[in-house]
């Protein structure tokens, strides 16, 4: 090899790990790029099927995005994550609730007691229809686009933090 | 008004740094006398601009001065006072400062010690260094200040993460921080070489010392970090190969391999060009390591602070720093032509031999590190990379390096033959097959190998010394009176050969490790390893800024006592978060180590170890930077020795 294209190699080297950085930066900054993130299988998949009290699929594919959050009147993360809800309802973006594995009557005092966030409630008392969605637990939440497709889930309470870096941008994009 | 100070302090210090790296650099250029003289105090008005700011926000913190944003956020009024002045660089503003700081010691250092440099090439030196710290003091002020207010001003402030409210993380970013800096040294004088077009084997014996001092450094930071994630993460191990932990590792490997080229420029004039781009390598290894932390680009437990915004900010500067002087190397490198030859089979080849292999080492790291990212950006693919890839990859790679450390120091330069210098080894490497064989007894394979390993350095370390002082073959006195001549640099070295040595043992030694967890009442008692480990009580303790939950676990054999360890989870009430505070009770060759969970009807749940050699890892990385440090006692390296000795002779003549 020419000695020239040898030394000047490195910078080649150097140049294309710093393209790759900025790539990663930018994807960062628009929510396109996580590399914390554990990927869900359903993302840019179409919501699974499914008829619950309250609404179903079909309900959802509304021709706008919104949110859809699985929780529960027993799990403690939920009263947590509750006051963030409370703030996206206040910015007009529709959180869809679908109550997990929990009583009617223990839904409604939950939901009494700390003010209701949800657009709409769905009950989903025996649980299936979270394990369609992936779910591991309670409270996850679901970005769904306007045709209905998944956009983004996030397996922990959501924290502010959460929603204006990674939340919001997403929201922006499909809004 | 304190916090002003500092803020001003902070932009004077960039104003100088402009001038900093403009003047000298033109001076030198211009072969103007007059410019190239300013560049020493340039350098340290810049220090004392830094020590200033600094100062001030160290005195902000103390003082609890919660109108500081930077200091709301991270420290608390019944914070320590210990942990008020440590915490000043425990997060990302700070550390930054801290970051900009420490180069401008640096180039404060080059300016008072580099009296006997040639004026053209300090300048240089100097003017390099002023335009990194430019770049860094603009971001600091810029996008990461820490003095600035925050109005109101909250009644007390956010505390620190408890995880680094421990002495062991208190001073491991200034040990780490120095290191990693302290390589821009020799990257600024690989840069000033470039542009002077030229290198010498003097240019090689300025360049060690920096070198060396700055590897020590890394040495003991990266140990300290290994050592507080052993006993205060509890998870009994010491290195996870964490995308963090990596970061640190990847400068010690190319720094290490740089300390060892410099050694061929300076006795023999070749390796030349390799020795520039390594010094410009490892110090942008370093820059890429701080800079992966703070974008929250890589997925790791010790990321703190990240914001992408501040990445792109980074990764400019990177551009800038790393890319210009790459394109600076590309250009330059063929004036810097070698004239040293030598055979395969020599002290230069073995040199060669430790660099091809350290940094095929790196490579190999970088790739780990790297390839999760990569694979996520371009196929959209989360893979991770683990200790199986990395513990598969390094070590076929590591034992080489190994087996070549003890024979390189004993093959003469230019020309030497392999079976004279085994020979003189041979009784290191019977013993370290002895070695290898008993510890295959108990051990694993290859576990058994790296003990053998270990031996052959360390008795291999004791060899080269037995043979340089002609021990047995010269009269007694003789080989006493060699033993006194020999030069530091070379007790420095053999020190930290076996240093290495020591601590493969012990990272071979956890392999023996053994450890058990148990639901345990108060009065009852659990067996590991031969050891009775009884709990005899429960309590709960105070500390300044946290409740404790304390075990009180009593360490016996065969009936006799050893020791009463006092493992605790702390709560941190401001941050409502919990620490496990492990007890470790060591002999120098076994860590007892036991760690307090969860609680459950009267009982507690116990995690014990017993660490055989543990303790060494931590030992053999003292070692190795004490030997970097004996190094750099030596005459020949200290830097003005030469130019006062010539003057005691000229006076005397």
């Amino acid at each position: 090899m020419n000695r020239r294209a040898l030394l000047l190699a490195p910078l080649g080297v150097a140049l294309l790990a710093g393209g790759g950085f900025w790539e990663m930066l930018a994807g960062m900054r628009k929510g396109t790029f996580n590399p914390r993130g554990v990927p869900s299988p359903l993302i840019g998949k179409r919501i699974p099927a499914f008829s619950l009290p309250g609404f179903s699929d079909t309900d959802l594919v509304t021709g706008k995005p919104l949110l859809v959050n699985f929780f529960a009147s027993w799990c403690v993360p939920c009263v947590e994550e509750h006051p963030v809800l409370m703030d996206l309802k206040e910015q007009n973006i529709p959180v869809w609730g679908i109550a997990y594995k929990d009583k009617p009557a223990a839904t409604d005092m939950f939901i009494a007691r700390h003010g209701d966030p949800y657009f709409r409630l769905a009950r989903d008392e025996p649980g299936r229809v979270a394990i369609d969605w992936g779910t591991t637990g309670v409270p996850e939440t679901f970005l769904v686009d306007g045709q209905g497709i998944i956009r983004w889930h996030f397996a922990l309470p959501l924290t502010p933090e959460t929603v204006d870096e990674e939340l919001m941008p997403l929201w922006r994009k499909v809004a | 008004m304190i916090p002003e100070l500092g803020h001003f302090a902070l932009a004077l210090a960039v104003a100088i740094a402009v001038g900093q790296a403009a003047l000298p650099l033109w001076g030198a250029y211009r072969r103007d006398a007059r410019l190239i003289a300013a560049a020493p105090a340039l350098a340290i008005g810049q220090f004392i601009a830094l020590a200033t700011a600094f100062g001030c926000l160290i005195w902000s913190s103390v003082t609890d001065d919660f109108s500081v944003r930077n200091i709301a956020e991270n420290s608390h009024s019944l914070k320590p006072l210990l942990y008020k002045i440590t915490g000043v660089w425990g997060d990302h503003e700070g550390s930054i400062l801290l970051w900009c700081f420490i180069l401008a010691i640096c180039g404060a250092a080059v300016a008072t010690f580099g009296r006997n440099l040639p004026s053209s090439l300090r300048a240089r030196v100097i003017g390099v260094l002023g335009a990194t710290a430019c770049g860094f003091e603009l971001f600091a002020l810029l996008a990461s200040n820490p003095f600035l207010r925050l109005w109101p001003p909250p009644i007390d402030g956010r505390d620190m993460n408890p995880l680094l409210q421990d002495p062991g993380l208190a001073f491991h970013p200034p040990i780490l921080y120095i290191g990693y800096v302290g390589f821009a040294v020799p990257f600024a004088f690989a840069v000033a070489a470039l542009l002077e077009g030229r290198i010498d084997a003097a240019w090689g014996r300025w360049v060690r010392p920096w070198t060396l001092g700055a590897w020590c450094c890394l040495t003991g930071g990266i140990a300290l970090g290994s050592w507080w994630s052993y006993y205060i993460l509890g998870w009994g191990g010491f290195w996870f190969w964490d995308p963090v932990e990596n970061a640190s590792l990847l400068p010690w490997l190319t720094g290490t391999a740089l300390l060892h080229s410099a050694i061929v420029v300076e006795k023999r004039e070749a390796l030349k060009t390799w020795t520039v781009l390594l010094a410009i390598g490892t110090f942008s290894l370093s820059l890429s390591g701080t800079f992966l932390v703070r974008s929250g680009i890589l997925n790791s437990v010790h990321s703190f602070a990240n914001d992408p915004t501040r990445g792109v900010f980074i990764l400019g500067l990177l551009a800038l720093v790393i890319g210009g002087s790459l394109l600076l190397f590309a250009f330059r490198a063929p004036v810097l032509a070698s004239s040293g030859l030598f055979a395969p089979i020599s002290r230069e080849g073995a040199l060669v031999l430790n660099n091809i292999l350290l940094c095929s080492i790196a490579a190999v790291v970088i790739t780990g590190t790297m390839y999760p990212l990569f694979a996520d950006l371009l196929f959209g693919q989360k893979i991770s990379v683990g200790a199986p890839f990395f513990n598969a990859t390094v070590l076929p790679l590591a034992v080489p390096v190994f087996g070549a450390m003890s024979i390189g120091p004993v093959l003469s330069w230019k020309r030497a033959a392999l079976g004279p210098a085994l020979i003189r080894l041979w009784w290191a490497a019977l013993a370290a097959l002895a070695v290898g064989l008993i510890a295959s007894l108990r051990a694993r394979a290859l576990p058994a190998l790296c003990f053998g390993a270990s031996a052959w350095m360390i008795f291999g370390a004791l060899a080269e010394l037995v043979e340089r002082i002609r021990l047995f073959r010269v009269p007694f006195r003789g080989s006493i009176a060699r033993l006194a001549g020999l030069p530091r640099a070379t007790y420095g070295a053999m020190l930290a050969h076996a240093g290495l040595g020591v601590t493969i043992a012990g990272i071979a030694g956890m392999s023996l490790a053994a450890d058990t967890i148990s639901l345990v009442k108060p009065g009852d008692a659990v067996q590991l390893a031969g050891y009775e480990f009884r709990l005899l009580d429960l309590r709960d303790g105070l500390g300044s800024n946290y409740t404790s939950r304390i075990a009180d676990v009593r360490v016996s054999r065969d009936g006799r006592e050893i020791a009463t360890l006092s493992p605790s989870r702390r709560t941190f009430t401001t941050q409502t978060m919990t620490t496990t505070e492990a007890a470790i009770h060591t002999n120098g060759i076994r860590d007892l180590y036991v760690v307090l969970g969860d609680e459950r009807d009267g009982a507690a749940v116990l995690r014990l170890h017993d660490n055989t050699f543990a303790p060494w890892i931590w030992f053999g990385a003292l070692i190795m930077a004490a030997g970097g440090g004996l190094s750099l006692l030596d005459r020949r390296l200290r830097i003005g020795a030469p130019v006062r000795a010539s003057r005691v002779l000229a006076a005397a003549e």
